[in-house]
């Protein structure tokens, strides 16, 4: 008789590895035009991000590490994060009742503006909780959650304070899965709570402003809870979610003892070819960070992103919206229609429009009393109504954008936007005026065989205000599936200072294999903001050679 | 420095090779076992992607995400002969992130797509599944076993997909 085969054999072979793998490394130069000097690259031109990530699976049991190194990290990255090392593991347990994870894990309540945690390599951001997770199935349609640990920020030791313990628990309900008599409804209801604490130790604490020193004293715990509902019915769908924060003085908020509370109502309808939606969102006082004195990017505990729609053409993006934590009143809707093809509107290849609109402005806010000013440190800093919508405009944008197919080789769409950026609230600086911007952009795909495409890029971005006006054009020739090459150019010929009106040139090739690409660019990288979700990095300009490696396994 | 350096070019080189090899290797990878949702908010288990017995094809895509709105167009276009000929459905994954998530059916509609539509608003099944940039496209055989998989879009690319399902269908070798 031959023997059994060896469990530990089993757990290699029958066990599934998945991961991915990523650098981008630069050789940046100077530049005299870009006022770019060695002394500005810090005397380090050759710079890398990188980072594997590794998951086993093996029936129940799942495991996973990512190992990451910034050697040194590249412009624009926060420079805490030179080093390397493995931020995040896990060990996960599995089966159909109960999830145990132990380590680094990445979750989120509702729509997180009670709690979410998550990773983003582009713009360098990771606020995964360390510490334990466990998902609760008691039957079906009934999902509870715990989650217990604390964030990880850059390569910085958990120690001495310096964060907050950051604990949670949420439900989350299917009724028509719940109760039988609802199984079969038309009317599909889903609701859900959470409840979320941050102690961080420390009573009392000193805060000089100017030359008074106040004293004040501190929430150790800081409570942040919500709930929401969804409602399906046919095409019609409403979701509403509400959080409360108790007070938490902070250097975002300048340490005010004021509540806070947010709101996000969303209500769309769509059937086949047709889509509307809108939603409004309402910020008051939402900044919710396990460590009290931090205001840079990280250690956020819940997730609060822009109203307005994300962008990726290089002018559209130019001028990128990013939420106002402290209070903002938003809304937005959007509209999108493709008329079929075959139709007299639609021509014989069909024809899409989409109609977007969003605006921000501030919230109302009054003084406490007759001394007191607004926001004045270790007081409840403003008085404000629900819902209530200031007169200060943030943002507003309305776009315009068609997709449209000419026969079978050639397609193009066409953006227009009308944006209205106040740059003063948004970058924090007080003396930039608010920008107003025209933006046009056209995009043209002409296949030229079945393997072969062009694509070029033509955009304008007019206005009076900041830099004033750009164009921008691209040129993209693309062999499927596995050569690409581009050619591209931003310049910013209306500039008011003739040696600023410079060329942001930029060549680039890439390499496609099943999974694994490669991309070598060459030219210069405007200043710009990159935001992703709901957290903004700044990009400072550069020039040089790009390296961009990915694959996954 | 250096040591880590160096330990980051050797993990690197590590795995390339290995995601390179393994192509040949007998032993399929399936879809992992992580519980996403669907448009309606329901819990949706992935190991329950399932097209009984036919192939299948998974898309990571975001509404924000260019490319990857080309490749579903052009895929909606010719998707019906793509089923009526093979059986093959397509499950597109959406990582929208809370920001856009609820755009994710409006505008699946608008456009007039009629794939089986998932979010993953957090990168759960994304991260599962070693994805980095998105589109990432995989292809299942009718055990759910992943037969191919390719990462970006570039015109043309459909073709590519619907040879690969083409073969499943028929049972054919698809390495030839």
């Amino acid at each position: 008789m031959l023997p059994g085969r060896l469990p530990a054999q089993d757990f290699l072979k029958n066990a599934q590895i998945t991961g991915s793998f990523q650098a981008d490394a630069a050789l940046y130069q100077t530049d005299a035009a870009m006022g770019i000097t060695s002394q500005s690259l810090n005397g380090q031109p050759i710079r890398m991000n990188g980072f594997t990530e590794f998951n086993y699976e093996y029936k129940n049991i799942s495991a996973g590490m990512r190992f990451e190194a910034y050697l040194p990290p590249l412009l624009g990255y926060d420079p805490q994060y030179q080093g390397a090392g493995v931020p995040y593991w896990y060990a996960k347990y599995r089966n159909d009742l109960l999830e145990v994870t132990a380590g680094n894990f990445y979750e989120q309540f509702g729509q997180g503006m009670t709690f979410r945690t998550y990773q983003d390599w582009t713009l360098g951001y990771d606020n995964s909780l360390r510490g334990l997770r466990v998902k609760f199935m008691p039957s079906k349609g009934i999902t509870l959650t715990g989650v217990w640990g604390f964030q990880r920020i850059f390569w910085i030791p958990y120690q001495n304070n310096n964060r907050g313990i950051v604990k949670g628990i949420d439900g989350d309900f299917n009724l028509n899965d719940i109760f039988n008599a609802l199984a079969n409804a038309k009317l599909k209801i889903t609701l859900g709570g959470s409840f979320v604490s941050d102690y961080q130790a420390g009573k009392t604490m000193t805060y000089p402003i100017g030359d008074k020193i106040y004293s004040l004293a501190l929430p150790e715990n800081v409570a942040c809870y919500g709930g929401r509902l969804n409602l399906n019915y046919s095409g019609v769908n409403f979701y509403s979610e509400y959080a409360h924060k108790i007070n938490d003085p902070s250097q975002m908020n300048l340490y005010i003892y004021k509540p806070g509370d947010a709101i996000l109502l969303d209500l769309s309808y769509s059937r086949k070819n047709f889509g509307i939606e809108v939603k409004s969102k309402w910020i008051d006082n939402f900044s919710y960070k396990s460590n009290r004195s931090y205001t840079i990017n990280g250690l956020d505990i819940n997730y609060l992103p822009a109203i307005n729609k994300e962008h990726t053409y290089a002018l559209s993006s130019m001028y990128p919206y990013a939420t106002q934590t402290t209070g903002e009143a938003g809304i937005a809707g959007g509209v999108l229609y493709t008329i079929p093809k075959n139709s007299k509107l639609g021509g014989k290849t069909g024809l899409s429009i989409a109609l977007d609109f969003s605006q921000v402005n501030s919230i109302k806010e009054t003084p406490i009393n007759d001394t007191t000013p607004i926001g004045q440190t270790g007081t409840s800093g403003y008085k404000t109504t629900f819902y209530s919508v200031g007169n200060a405009v943030y943002w507003q944008e309305t776009q315009v954008e068609i997709t449209k197919k000419f026969g079978k080789q050639v397609k193009g769409i066409f953006d227009y936007l009308y944006q209205t950026y106040n740059k003063a609230v948004v970058e924090g600086h007080p003396d930039d005026p608010v920008i107003y911007s025209q933006i046009g952009i056209a995009d043209i795909t002409y296949n030229v065989t079945k393997k072969l495409s062009l694509r070029w890029e033509l955009q304008g971005l007019w206005t009076r205000q900041d830099n004033r006006n750009w164009a921008a054009g691209l040129m993209e020739v693309t062999v499927s599936p596995k050569w690409f090459f581009s050619v591209q150019d931003q310049w910013n010929y209306g500039n008011s200072d003739a040696s600023k009106q410079l060329h942001y040139y930029n060549v680039a090739a890439g390499f496609v294999y099943n999974t694994t690409r490669i991309q070598i660019a060459y030219g210069r990288q405007r200043e710009g903001i990159i935001c992703v979700g709901g957290v903004c990095r700044y990009v400072p300009q550069s020039s040089g050679f790009t390296l961009t490696l990915t694959s996954s396994f | 420095m250096k040591k880590a350096t160096l330990v980051f070019i050797f993990l690197s080189a590590f795995i390339l090779t290995f995601a390179q090899s393994e192509d040949a290797s007998a032993k399929r990878k399936t879809v992992p076992d992580v519980n996403i949702k669907d448009v309606f908010g329901n819990v949706f288990n992935t190991s329950k992607i399932d097209n009984g017995g036919k192939p299948v094809i998974i898309d990571f895509w975001a509404t924000w995400c260019k490319p990857c709105v080309r490749e579903l167009s052009a895929i909606s276009d010719v998707y019906d002969d793509w089923v009526k000929e093979t059986g093959v459905k397509l499950y597109a994954v959406s990582v929208d992130d809370p920001r856009s998530s609820s755009q994710v059916k409006p505008f699946v509609d608008g456009k007039g797509w009629t794939y089986t539509i998932l979010l993953d608003q957090n990168s759960d099944l994304k991260r599962a599944m070693g994805v980095g940039p998105i589109p990432q496209t995989f292809i299942l055989n009718g055990q759910g076993q992943i037969v191919w998989t390719h990462t970006t879009y570039a015109e043309g690319n459909e073709n590519d997909i619907i040879e690969v399902v083409r073969k499943l269908a028929k049972g054919e070798d698809i390495s030839k």
